[in-house]
């Protein structure tokens, strides 16, 4: 992986050294890392957001005698990667969230994890915490066994102190955790005047099944099952993330076949997911011809991951060096007429929908958000690309097959719900230009090279453009070729907390248009 | 407007048709064919899905049986917003701890006549995450379950299956 264009990074060195703040260099493969003394964490924050960076991910881990806290860091090309460490007799350091509005839920989830505490936090209420752990008890720690002391049943968590709205006719309506449609569990609380929604509250953590404790111990092919797992949606993203970050752990490189095939897998679930979206988007404005045709064209596109890939989500296609699939000379020829015939059904199907005025009507200037609101919440995705965030690993960091491709990362500053739409449609025919580059390029080796048990201590990060968007993954192993830390950053992480701001002013029966032309992953943030 | 219904005319049914499961398939699914559920339900079931801890896979799944190939309304078979509309709930997910009383709630606001699907390896048996501090396992492990469908996630077809063989 390469990290050019680190100039920023060489301004914030200096600046970090104009404020007596001393940083010992090193690097975690490619990525530079840059260790610091706990009391100068906000100090440090804060000079990197001069520098016009973007906090990208968070996460602590316990070492012996005392707790690691990461942060990475990226602008354009260059990532870094912050550390620091705080004994475990007193835990605390100056919390981020004050600088990085996004590194607001993230510091939450570690001091409910770990009981970290972040000193000036401005929400310090608990947030994956609810009742299945008891008070004092954090199960990150080493000393926290993974079956836990559960009661028998877990109680509701009924403590969570909501923002409450006052004033003559503002009233309150709380949905969920148990939706109406077939969606996945989470808490919304809205305060409303009539139909236009005053505030949003986000409630989430119902679907925690402690991912990063069950990942704990677990071998590199086992956890790369369980990372297929983090966001169903997002199996391919999530595992190729998972093994990447192993694979540079191990220090091992896979064959450029088997980089090609991760491609192509990539690819063809951005597209099944784009346009199951696309699809939903329009019918939760009552347009039902789009959703017909859209699901229509993913069962297609689904039936052939089953028959060339052996499974409609393409799961467990991804495993630690390198693929468990392949394609023939004769199988390429057909996925490439497969994307022709895409190309067609799309040029029939999308005049419909953009010269349609009810949908027009219905999506232009719904759930707006602001460029400036997104670069706060470091929105990526195409939750990011349509409010002017220009952010997409594939280019940003190009491991290979994407450093030897063509392509256009899709950009728009419009940021409604119809630019989030109609991003998607340009990354989805960016997505058919990769795969037919793939599938003609598509070099001859082996699907797999023979793992290599990592060194004790031995970490990697990976970094993959999943099709909500960037997700970074850090693994570390123990001796044994065990693992001894998992924390897969998924884009909803970032991406959640933007949806507060985009139903602002909104009506309330606009909310799953809103809800859905962001689509975050609950399961992927619950972890 | 001409486009949409050129497009709709040029796209044409391609709702498939769908075998009756044979009582060996049934067997697989784990069914007793329980007779009593026919009169109950007279040809109809609502169902109410319910993600006690999923990791989306199965929800993606079960969203294809609306798609124009399996077209599950064509047998009866809809889903409905609230569970005091319901005849059966589809569980998926390991229980998370987090989502036990929400699920436990569910169940007690489902009318009586109610079965419980679980669908999924990790409502059947707790898949990949098993029992923890967060997860209660299997379905079964806090509420009662008639019928279960495997597969990770189990395809349309099997979870048409599934349904089908309820409503014999």
């Amino acid at each position: 992986m390469s990290h050019s264009e680190s100039n920023w990074q060489t301004g914030l060195l200096e600046q970090l050294k104009n404020r007596n703040i001393p940083v010992e260099t090193s690097a975690v493969s490619a990525m530079p890392l840059w260790k610091i003394a706990a009391e100068h964490w906000r100090g440090a924050a804060e000079l990197a957001e001069r520098q016009s960076a973007r906090w990208v991910s968070g996460w602590a881990e316990q070492r012996t005698g005392q707790y690691e806290l990461n942060t990475v860091f990226a602008r354009s090309r260059g990532y870094l990667l912050l550390r620091t460490t705080v004994p475990e007799g007193k835990a605390e350091l100056p919390s981020q969230a004050t600088v990085y509005p996004a590194a607001n839920r993230s510091e939450r989830h570690t001091q409910d994890m770990f009981g970290i505490h972040f000193l000036e936090h401005p929400d310090n209420r608990p947030w994956l915490r609810h009742k299945a752990w008891k008070k004092h008890q954090y199960p990150l720690r080493k000393d926290f066994p993974l079956a836990g002391e559960p009661e028998k049943v877990t109680a509701p968590d009924m403590d969570y102190q909501f923002v409450k709205g006052r004033g003559a006719g503002v009233y309150e309506i709380p949905v969920g955790p148990v939706h109406a449609g077939i969606i996945e569990p989470g808490h919304f609380r809205f305060q409303a005047v009539g139909e236009t929604v005053l505030n949003l509250e986000e409630r989430l953590g119902y679907v925690h099944k402690g991912i990063e404790k069950n990942a704990e111990g677990r071998t590199a092919e086992q956890l790369a099952r369980l990372a297929g797992r983090v966001s169903g949606d997002s199996t391919v993203a999530h595992a190729w993330a998972a093994c990447q970050a192993m694979e540079q752990a191990a220090g091992m490189t896979i064959t450029p076949h088997a980089a090609f095939i991760r491609g192509i897998l990539t690819e063809r679930e951005r597209i099944a997911n784009h346009m199951g979206d696309i699809g939903a988007i329009c019918n939760d404005v009552g347009f039902a011809f789009a959703q017909m045709q859209f699901t229509r064209l993913r069962e297609l596109w689904l039936r052939n991951n089953k028959q060339f890939f052996a499974h409609r989500l393409l799961m467990d296609c991804i495993v630690p060096g390198g693929v468990s699939c392949s394609l023939t000379d004769e199988a390429c020829k057909t996925l490439q007429q497969e994307l022709q015939a895409l190309k067609k059904e799309l040029g029939e199907i999308l005049p419909a929908l953009d010269l349609n005025s009810s949908l027009e009507d219905r999506l232009l200037t719904a759930g707006w958000l602001s460029e400036e609101t997104a670069a706060a919440f470091s929105a990526v995705g195409y939750v990011g690309r349509a409010s002017g965030q220009d952010v997409d690993a594939r280019r940003d960091a190009p491991c290979p097959p994407y450093d030897r491709l063509n392509f256009k990362v899709a950009l728009e500053n419009q940021g409604d719900v119809a630019s989030r739409l109609w991003v998607r449609v340009q990354e989805i025919f960016a997505s058919i230009k990769l795969l037919a580059q793939m599938l003609e390029q598509l070099p001859e080796g082996e699907t797999k090279t023979a793992w290599q048990t990592p060194a004790a201590d031995s970490e990697g990060i990976g970094i993959i453009e999943g099709w909500r968007g960037e997700i970074v993954t850090f693994v570390r192993f123990t001796e044994n070729n065990q693992i001894a830390r998992f924390y897969p950053r998924d884009p909803s992480v970032v991406n959640w907390p933007t949806l507060e701001k985009i139903v602002m002013n909104n009506i309330v029966p606009d909310f799953p248009v809103c809800n859905k032309s962001v689509n975050g992953s609950y399961s992927g943030h619950d972890l | 407007m001409l486009r949409l219904f050129v497009k709709t005319l040029k796209t044409g049914v391609v709702t498939e048709r769908f075998k009756k499961p044979k009582d060996s398939e049934l067997e697989q699914l784990g069914i007793e064919v329980k007779r009593h559920i026919d009169r109950c339900f007279s040809g109809s079931l609502a169902i109410r899905e319910v993600d006690a801890g999923s990791c989306n896979g199965c929800e993606l799944e079960i969203h294809a049986l609306n798609n124009p190939f399996y077209d599950v309304e064509r047998f009866g078979i809809h889903f409905v917003a609230s569970p005091r509309h319901a005849d059966v709930l589809l569980v998926t997910g390991p229980v998370s701890r987090h989502m036990q009383t929400a699920l436990l709630r569910t169940y007690e606001a489902t009318p009586n006549p109610k079965w419980v699907i679980a669908a999924g390896d990790c409502a059947a048996c707790g898949g990949e995450f098993g029992v923890s501090y967060a997860s209660c396992g299997a379905v079964a492990n806090v509420i009662p379950v008639d019928v279960v469908i495997p597969g990770c996630p189990p395809s349309p077809e099997m979870l048409l299956k599934g349904l089908l063989g309820m409503m014999r």
